[in-house]
């Protein structure tokens, strides 16, 4: 079986690390796994943890009284599930699905944050690693919101 | 704006003297079938009067007369192998087009064309293909589809990337179900918005280029759909390394003429209708967000 750290350098998300620093966040990383249907985190629950998909698929809903949860975003391998870990109150605002099985590292939110802070260096080159990621989300929101398939 | 000299695809000359009177002047085409894609979106098969029809590039356009309302272009969105008849698929979104959807079968429509630039089919050969489309923007790409099903050994890895706006929007059902039986092609389909009935992806069409799997120093990549959608296409491409000059376009203005004479549909030094529809990204990149062009 592999180790966790081997795992981690698998995912193209943590390419940019120093050797130092996989160290640093193997040992706040653990093996998970999610059945098909199977929620990976609760809108409001804390946000102790965020995980990079290793294969499978997980929906992002949002919950409206009476009506079913719409989906608002499908991730895949490689995709980072979740920022709210980096950003207080640490809870989240959507549930998050598995909609198939998904094997995910999950990282320890608190541990990490505990890094950052000691570690400003890890905490930058961490920012790094998240800021794009916040930026290319945006841009595909601001495309969805512009609704360009619709009727004109 | 410097020019690069590769950029002209045209096939048209400029002035009057060179463009045969034909092309002004409308042939007559029966409507064969009309067979309703979306509520507000109809395929129609033209045929002509007499003979076979002209043979066509994929990518290209038609001017659709329907008499006594108006002419508009519409892209080709039928199978480039098939001379019997002319298919385009049209949404009802001002008058002409109205009229145009609501013709019945064996109703008698006027056609100039085909015209404009096409998908550059022999360019892309031995290298890998990504073809990205958005919305109505699958119909000008379904030709150069089936070209490349039907010349599938000429090609390496081929990629269709499709967003729509929801699962009840989605055009060419069918082809797509049939597509996606196909091993020797990668096709995936996401929409903006989902419902409950949808378990598919669900995101804007250009994130789905970041985990598709092409070589992009030998990708063309052919994009069509609304032109915020192509922008985003565009930057998500390149971030990929795909190549500006590997990045074609599909584009879109007012076209009267179709012949490069009344200037309708200029795009900065060139006219959409005889330059285009389909040019290289890096012939226009430089104007392609200006937005007084």
């Amino acid at each position: 079986m592999k180790q966790i750290d081997a795992l981690l350098k698998e995912l193209p998300f943590f390419a940019a690390l120093a050797p130092e620093q996989y160290r640093f966040i193997s040992s706040c990383a653990r093996n998970r796994r999610f059945d098909a249907g199977q929620y990976l985190f609760r809108e409001s629950a804390p946000a102790d943890e965020f995980l990079v998909i290793r294969h499978g698929k997980v929906a992002l809903e949002i919950v409206v009284p009476g009506q079913a949860p719409i989906v608002i975003a499908t991730l895949h391998q490689g995709d980072v599930v979740g920022a709210a870990w980096m950003v207080p109150p640490y809870r989240w605002m959507y549930d998050a699905r598995a909609v198939e099985l998904t094997r995910a590292i999950g990282i320890d939110a608190e541990c990490l944050r505990g890094k950052c802070d000691a570690d400003p260096r890890l905490g930058y080159d961490m920012m790094k690693l998240f800021l794009p990621m916040l930026v290319k989300g945006l841009h595909a929101t601001q495309l969805q919101l512009l609704d360009v398939y619709r009727r004109h | 704006m410097p020019r690069n000299c590769n950029c002209s695809m045209s096939t048209v000359g400029t002035d009057m003297e060179r463009v045969p009177y034909g092309l002004l002047l409308p042939a007559f085409y029966k409507v064969r079938a009309a067979v309703w894609e979306l509520p507000d979106t109809v395929t129609l098969e033209l045929a002509p009067g007499t003979g076979s029809t002209p043979v066509f590039l994929p990518g290209q356009f038609n001017m659709l007369y329907a008499f006594g309302v108006g002419e508009i272009a519409i892209s080709l969105s039928g199978n480039p192998a098939d001379n019997e008849s002319f298919v385009h698929t049209v949404r009802n979104v001002g008058a002409v087009s109205s009229a145009l959807c609501g013709l019945a079968p064996g109703t008698q429509i006027g056609i100039r064309g085909p015209f404009g630039t096409g998908w550059p089919l022999d360019a892309a050969e031995g290298g890998d293909v990504v073809m990205v489309a958005g919305g109505l923007g699958l119909a000008p790409l379904r030709p150069a589809i089936l070209h490349i099903l039907s010349h599938r050994e000429r090609y390496g890895r081929v990629t269709i990337l499709f967003g729509t706006r929801n699962p009840a929007e989605m055009l060419f059902r069918s082809d797509l179900e049939d597509w996606r039986q196909r091993l020797d092609i990668d096709i995936e389909v996401t929409v903006d918005h989902a419902d409950p009935s949808w378990h598919g992806s669900v995101g804007v069409v250009p994130g789905l280029i970041a985990r598709a799997s092409f070589d992009p120093k030998r990708t063309i990549a052919m994009v069509c759909g609304p032109e915020v959608m192509m922008r985003f296409t565009a930057a998500a491409l390149t971030a990929a390394g795909v190549p500006e000059n590997g990045i074609y376009l599909s584009m879109e203005r007012n076209m009267k003429c179709a012949v490069g004479l009344c200037g309708h549909c200029q795009f900065g030094p060139d006219f959409i209708c005889k330059d285009g529809p389909v040019m290289r990204f890096d012939c226009i990149a430089s104007i392609f967000a200006v937005r007084e062009v």
